[in-house]
């Protein structure tokens, strides 16, 4: 017995002792092979444990068992070494000069997501009246996300917009959110200027929102603003329609309804006739013939009055597009996840 | 929410069919999201039971003959325990769609023989017709309904599915949305009658009603009902409340709820042999204190900031949100305490949050109910009780009104509604539009009227809430549209976002624009960045994540991009370039974020051939190499690349790209082991820049310099330099002269030819003058100089 434990440990040392002068990766397959493989040493006295006493069997199986594990571990820590010493000398050999100039691209085509050229088309359109990109930022703080919104804390409101919180608290309230809308840029560009102020905020936003075929968590939306003398309703309306028209082309009905948003009075949101049944009501459009593309309203005058404009002078409208649902009636998309899988397949045929 | 059109035609006249008035309400403000019609139930009618025979051959069954309105007379065999002679019943003919009783599913009813005896047809129970899962006997019409009709008249009910927006509580109710419907067809509403006989005893001489936080509850209203019998309520009430959405319970409990569908008002009734001590408190619950509420077997520890109604010993209710277990109406119970009562909004609001308990009750207080509503509730609750529940009305309401206030008055100068408007809208039709809406008017100046707001209109404050109501009467669709005019306001130059747009142009125009998602998942963010930079610069973290997919805010576009190249791949080697602009996001103390405008490109798949075809060699940093020299020069941005190491790149094809003296960017061949982490077997090459970073370097406008009138001369110059010579080095001394018009490296050579440890650079240089001709000897003299220079500065020797 004695004998036997012996030769486990002049095995095991052998093996090491090997191991140490293994400098290529193919010659620690054979080192592998020739203590560890199927006919291996350290495997055939594994083997011959068969023919001893279950004594014998307890004691040298649990002893040469323990070597093998060793001796693993030993052959996995070499290979990496190895193999880091051979992606090394790679390198060193096949490292290149990067101050030589690019190759040669052929003409490749390229493509804007079609979110990208949408929001495009829609600015192009706000940009030619008047109105200039002020982009904010996408990690707000409540106080611009709702409070100065008119949506303090406890408000019913809050619940028209489901949000994503940052994990951060001060005074036990968490304070910081991913913007659930563009609109809390509206305050911050109403205390950097004065009126008159055109504005269109475009950017992502964020929700908490179980993602389907119509629903996204992740959403681009343009903002609008407009303060200035002498501006009512009617111009919302010109407006609105004007960018419908031009997005949607000259044969689209708009139709305007109330609706209700707390920095807006009135509110207003603005349908296109379903692209789907063309207004004779279907699924798609919940059987009323129109769907939904924004929301609007005239400037609440309490907004304008907290940013120190007379609100009985100054009067100005306000909106939010969501370019998703702009581009899936524009491009007729039947599932906004689409958008954000970037299958070339579908963003090729942009 | 849920309103049956037969029970709003009890307040006011329906003069216009259900998808007109839908369109109406719609762009008024409530939108009807959906018009539920009944189900159509063809061949199904109104029969007549004129005899019930026992069937000749099952003990069970009968052989029922009814009336069908058309002269026939169908012998139909029915199981039903509860059918006889003289109902009023459903007959289905033979081919009509039926719910099978027992598996569930739509079957087509057919000829069949039972037990020797034909049916010729058969007579329906709610299962089978799809009203409910009621299966034990036949369903029984009332008396009047006519023989021969079909079912869906006199069974039927359209319901309109609204969706309410939180500002109008009023509409959270069948009575509010009758108003509106008044107001949209030109007539009056009808409201419900409050009319009840009283009995001789107080209701205050039943009990006592103390607010202690008039903060939270402002005011509380308190009847008493007694002798009443707990049982089901009438079927019909029952059919509203499941047409509307609700459970039917019992009387008591469904009157409350009648009540609050009906008018807007929620109502809880205790029973009042178990309110101790015959005194309701309203309060802030105590610390610790424990309630166990209905519908619940657990007790809830109540936070000290939400608000109970406790009666002598402790709370028994959650005000606003839910009632308590211990004081519920069971079966015994024989008097009723009932409670009408308006508490702040927020608080509502926050408890129900806190409990986790959204009840149709705390949805409506957080709206913000009216003051004046718990008299009128609790009134018509106690006329349905007394008349449907056997029981005796106590004399009189307890009302504690610490809240009380005035009716509102709001002033509207005509030409603010006009300005708001942009319509001049004269004041008679204001008046008319805002009387047919229960507001009463009077003329206060010449150009200014005073609207007093009626009491259910809570949301009515300033003038533009008076103007809405005018504008939406008139219809949005009726208000002309109009161009903005005025002055357009100075340009604020925005250079971040023009540089972000001029990149996605330039890369647009060769490379596929990607747009992911903003959020990340620990795991990929820690594949591409070493762990003392996520350690040093955690990234910011969501306190609600979606998933744990979408836990992070980015602080890097690389894993985006690689795992948008890998969905890509599909096994196909064509060549895929990739390119996104997106802000990551760095986090700072106390905060926002440091939001940076980065891009992020990827290129991997083998280079097209001549046919467009993938060739065999791999694009790698040389490609990618390419496109950010297109950007960079187009941008007229001048970026050196020098070799340098990060985490995601592989050594030895990695560089950083500075400008002046800044890192701006990195590039380089994704390390095998990263691209494998993302699933990607082959070669990718990926570039970043900080746009931020980069901006300052971008040239502004183009200064003109005179073209040269003389010709240039072209000569060709190789040397041998040290393998680590970076080429981009010499090509810099090279153009350091000034009669150098233009210089590139077209070779590099090692192998048999060049000492070990040296390579061959080939350049292509362009000599022109300002000043005159040049002759090949002029330029070969200066290409001396040049050599000179290079051995010098990098020991070059020109190569024989």
């Amino acid at each position: 017995m004695s004998s036997d434990t012996e030769s486990v440990k002049t095995i095991e040392a052998a093996a090491l002792r090997d191991l140490q002068a293994v400098a290529k990766l193919d010659a620690l397959e054979e080192w592998r092979v020739s203590y560890l493989g199927r006919k291996g040493r350290l495997t055939m006295l594994l083997r011959s444990l068969a023919d001893m006493s279950i004594d014998q069997r307890r004691s040298l199986g649990k002893e040469a068992n323990e070597a093998k594990q060793r001796l693993e571990t030993a052959h996995d820590t070499r290979r990496d070494a190895l193999e880091r010493k051979r992606l090394s000398e790679v390198i060193e050999r096949e490292s290149i000069d990067v101050t030589l100039p690019g190759s040669t691209l052929p003409l490749m085509r390229g493509r804007m997501h079609p979110i990208t050229q949408t929001m495009r088309d829609m600015l192009a359109a706000f940009t030619s009246m008047g109105f200039q990109v002020a982009e904010g930022p996408e990690v707000e703080w409540d106080t611009y996300n709702f409070e100065k919104l008119r949506i303090p804390q406890d408000h019913p409101a809050r619940d028209m917009w489901d949000t994503l919180w940052i994990d951060y608290e001060k005074d036990g309230r968490r304070p910081m959110l991913l913007r659930t809308h563009t609109s809390p840029n509206q305050i911050r560009v109403m205390e950097q200027r004065k009126p008159p102020i055109r504005i269109v905020v475009p950017g992502k936003c964020y929700r908490f929102e179980a993602t389907d075929a119509t629903h996204e968590w992740q959403l681009t939306q343009i903002e609008g603003l407009a303060i200035d003398e002498g501006i009512g309703m009617t111009h919302l309306k010109g407006t609105l329609a004007e960018v419908a028209r031009r997005i949607f082309g000259a044969d689209r009905r708009v139709s305007f309804r109330c609706s209700y948003y707390p920095f807006v009075e009135p509110g207003m949101d603005v349908n296109i006739d379903c692209f789907i049944c063309r207004g004779e009501g279907c699924r798609t459009c919940h059987y009323s013939g129109w769907i939904e593309i924004l929301g609007s309203g005239m400037v609440h005058p309490e907004i304008i009055e907290a940013q120190g404009y007379d609100p009985e002078r100054y009067t100005g409208f306000a909106f939010g597009v969501g370019i998703e649902r702009i581009a899936l009636l524009r491009y007729g998309v039947d599932d906004i996840r689409h958008f954000y899988a970037n299958d070339l397949r579908f963003l090729r045929q942009f | 929410m849920l309103v049956p059109l037969s029970w709003l035609a009890d307040y006011v006249d329906l003069t216009l069919d259900p998808k007109e008035i839908a369109r109406r309400l719609t762009i008024a403000g409530i939108e009807v999201e959906d018009i539920i019609t009944p189900a159509e139930w063809d061949g199904i009618v109104v029969a007549h039971v004129e005899s019930v025979e026992p069937h000749p051959n099952a003990d069970r069954l009968r052989l029922a003959t009814v009336d069908i309105g058309n002269g026939e007379r169908p012998h139909v065999i029915c199981g039903a325990p509860n059918i006889a002679a003289g109902q009023k019943v459903a007959y289905a003919s033979l081919g009509t769609k039926l719910i099978d009783g027992h598996t569930g599913e739509v079957t087509v009813l057919k000829k069949a023989k039972i037990r020797g005896v034909e049916s010729q047809g058969m007579i329906c129970s709610e299962k089978e017709l799809g009203l409910s899962g009621e299966h034990e006997g036949i369903l029984v019409l009332p008396e009047d309904a006519k023989v021969g009709a079909p079912l869906s008249q006199v069974m039927g009910d359209t319901i309109f599915d609204l969706d309410l927006t939180p500002n109008r509580p009023d509409w959270f109710s069948v009575l509010g949305v009758a108003r509106e419907v008044a107001a949209l067809t030109g007539q009056g509403w009808r409201d419900p009658s409050l009319e009840h006989p009283e009995g001789k005893k107080k209701a205050r001489d039943f009990v006592t009603v103390e607010i202690e936080d008039a903060d939270l509850c402002t005011r509380y209203v308190g009847a008493v009902i007694e002798n009443l019998t707990i049982g089901d309520s009438p079927k019909w009430m029952q059919k509203r409340l499941v047409d509307a959405g609700l459970r039917p319970i019992n009387n008591v409990v469904d009157i409350t709820n009648y009540v609050m569908l009906e008018m807007g008002q929620p109502l809880h009734a205790f029973d009042y042999e178990k309110v101790r001590g015959k005194k309701i408190v309203v309060r802030r619950a105590r610390k610790g204190e424990r309630l166990l509420l209905l519908t619940e077997d657990k007790e809830r520890e109540l936070a000290d900031d939400m608000l109970v109604i406790a009666d002598g010993e402790g709370a028994t209710a959650v005000a606003g949100v839910m009632g308590g277990g211990d004081s519920e109406v069971t079966p015994a119970t024989r008097t009723i305490l009932l409670e009408a009562a308006n508490f702040k909004a927020t608080s509502v609001r926050r408890t129900s949050h806190a409990l986790k308990l959204r009840t149709d009750a705390s949805a409506r207080f957080e709206k913000g109910l009216s003051r004046h509503l718990p008299p009128l509730a609790a009134s018509r609750a106690v006329k349905l009780m007394v008349e449907l529940c056997g029981g005796t009305a106590a004399e009189g309401l307890v009302d504690a009104f610490p809240g009380r206030e005035g009716e509102r008055e709001v002033p509207v100068r005509m030409g603010r509604l006009a300005a708001v408007l942009g319509l001049d809208v004269p004041p008679e039709q204001v008046t008319s539009i805002l009387s047919s809406l229960g507001f009463e008017t009077r003329m206060a100046e010449q150009d200014s009227l005073v609207a007093r707001v009626p009491y259910w209109r809570t949301d009515v404050v300033l003038d533009v809430d008076v103007i809405e109501e005018v504008a939406r009467i008139i219809g949005y669709d009726q208000l002309p549209t109009t161009q903005l005019r005025g002055q357009i306001p100075t340009d604020v130059p925005q250079p971040m976002t023009a540089l972000r747009e001029r990149v996605k142009n330039i890369l647009g125009s060769f490379m596929q624009e990607v747009i992911t998602y903003s959020m990340s998942d620990p795991e990929s963010l820690r594949k591409v960045l070493p762990p003392e930079e996520l350690a040093i610069n955690p990234p910011l973290k969501l306190a609600n994540p979606l998933s744990r997919q979408w836990e992070y805010g980015r602080t890097t576009l690389r894993h985006s991009l690689l795992q948008t190249m890998e969905a890509n791949i599909r096994g196909s080697p064509e060549l895929l370039t990739l390119f996104e602009t997106a802000r990551v996001y760095l986090p700072r103390e106390d905060d926002l974020p440091h939001e940076v405008e980065s891009l992020c490109g990827v290129v991997s798949g083998r280079q097209p051939d001549r046919w467009g075809l993938p060739t065999g060699a791999e694009a790698g940093f040389f490609e990618a190499k390419a496109c950010l020299e297109r950007l960079f020069d187009e941008l007229g941005v001048e970026g050196e690349y020098r070799a340098s190491h990060d985490f995601v790149y592989l050594p030895g094809r990695t560089a950083e790209i500075v400008c002046g003296e800044t890192q701006v960017g990195l590039i380089g061949e994704v390390h095998p082991h990263i691209a494998s982490d993302f699933g990607i077997e082959r070669s990718v090459a990926m570039f970043e820049v900080n746009l931020e970073a980069l901006l300052p370097h971008v040239a502004g406008i183009a200064r003109y310099t005179p073209v040269s009138p003389y010709p240039s001369v072209e000569q060709d110059l190789a040397v041998i330099v040290n393998t680590e010579v970076p080429a981009g080095r010499i090509l810099q001394l090279i153009r350091a002269f000034p009669i150098v018009a233009e210089a590139m490296v077209f070779d590099v050579y090692t192998g048999d030819q060049i000492p070990a440890g040296k390579k061959s650079l080939a350049f292509r240089i362009t000599f022109q003058s300002k000043d005159g001709t040049l002759t090949e000897e002029d330029a070969s003299k200066q290409r001396n100089r040049i050599i000179e220079r290079l051995r010098r500065d990098v020991n070059a020797e020109p190569r024989a």
